[in-house]
């Protein structure tokens, strides 16, 4: 039986699936018998959902705007570079 | 995007990057444009994460595009054109952090891991799922907060791995680490947050155990 400290080395592996069949098993054991790291698997595991489904907001217009201007500057510098 | 209209290719076809990149190189101002406006918004949160401040944000992703655009024929294609984006986005968010707390250097081969087990105090189920619970502002709210409590060592690693979705070896790449220093990295990150948002999101009523 793994401890919780060895568990919890191993939880990112685990919640990400590169870790190999023998130690998932232990780790699958470990975790029906504890508790605590059956929690902090879980809440990880929604920890990392969470985060992975934020859409990332808009850019603002403004801060749009000034992009655009400064790469078109950008291009047009560039393109008289080739012509001279 | 006003001024980039090339959303298809022929026949409806949305372009893939490589195909866009070509086209680019070859002087098509649209084709950048269209990059440009796939990427922008990942780049711009990739940016505000890292240096945790709207306005170095803003910067950074002027930059990032400006020198995609200037160095594009040094794109090798062996890589994915995000990922190069990426890198790009990522050292220009670390000159900008660096400048801004001259007094204290940030680095990231810094091992401010001291190497000490993160502490486990908040062991509590979640109260429902947090996405039913608030609202989609007020959860990014949220979660924004939880990562700018982290050291920029392990908040870069996190945001590249987690919120980017780059793998191990990406994430490694993008910012001259190893592979085992990103996963202790990844590691630690992930438990520091699950920590921060279990104090926020546990069951109402739920004890707080001492963890071990």
């Amino acid at each position: 039986m793994l401890t919780c400290k060895e568990f919890l080395q191993e939880l990112s592996d685990y919640l990400d699936e590169t870790i190999d069949a023998e130690l998932r098993k232990k780790l699958e054991s470990h975790i029906t018998e504890c508790p605590n790291c059956w929690v902090i698997c879980d809440t990880s595991k929604k920890t990392i959902q969470v985060y992975k489904g934020m859409e990332p907001q808009n850019v603002p217009k403004d801060v749009q705007d000034r992009l655009m201007l400064a790469l078109q500057k950008k291009m047009a510098a560039k393109c008289g570079k080739v012509k001279a | 995007m006003a001024d980039f209209v090339m959303e298809t290719g022929e026949g409806g076809n949305v372009f893939d990057d490589t195909a866009l990149v070509n086209l680019a190189r070859g002087g098509d101002a649209n084709a950048f444009g269209h990059l440009v406006s796939r990427y922008e918004r990942k780049i711009y949160r990739l940016a505000r994460h890292i240096t945790d401040s709207e306005s170095d944000a803003e910067d950074v992703l002027q930059e990032t595009f400006l020198k995609a655009y200037e160095h594009l024929d040094g794109f090798q294609g062996n890589s994915k054109f995000y990922t190069w984006l990426v890198r790009i986005a990522v050292n220009e968010s670390l000159m900008k952090l660096r400048k801004r707390r001259s007094d204290r250097t940030v680095s990231l081969d810094e091992p401010s891991d001291n190497g000490e087990e993160p502490m486990m105090r908040e062991v509590a189920v979640w109260e429902g799922s947090p996405e039913e619970q608030y609202s989609n502002e007020e959860l990014r709210g949220i979660l924004e907060k939880a990562i700018q409590g982290l050291k920029p060592a392990f908040r870069t690693v996190f945001v590249l791995r987690d919120v980017e979705e780059l793998s191990t070896e990406e994430t490694a790449t993008a910012l001259d680490l190893s592979i085992p220093a990103v996963k202790s990295r990844l590691l630690r990150a992930r438990l520091e947050l699950r920590e921060r948002l279990t104090r926020i999101f546990k069951q109402k009523g739920e004890d707080v155990l001492a963890y071990l």
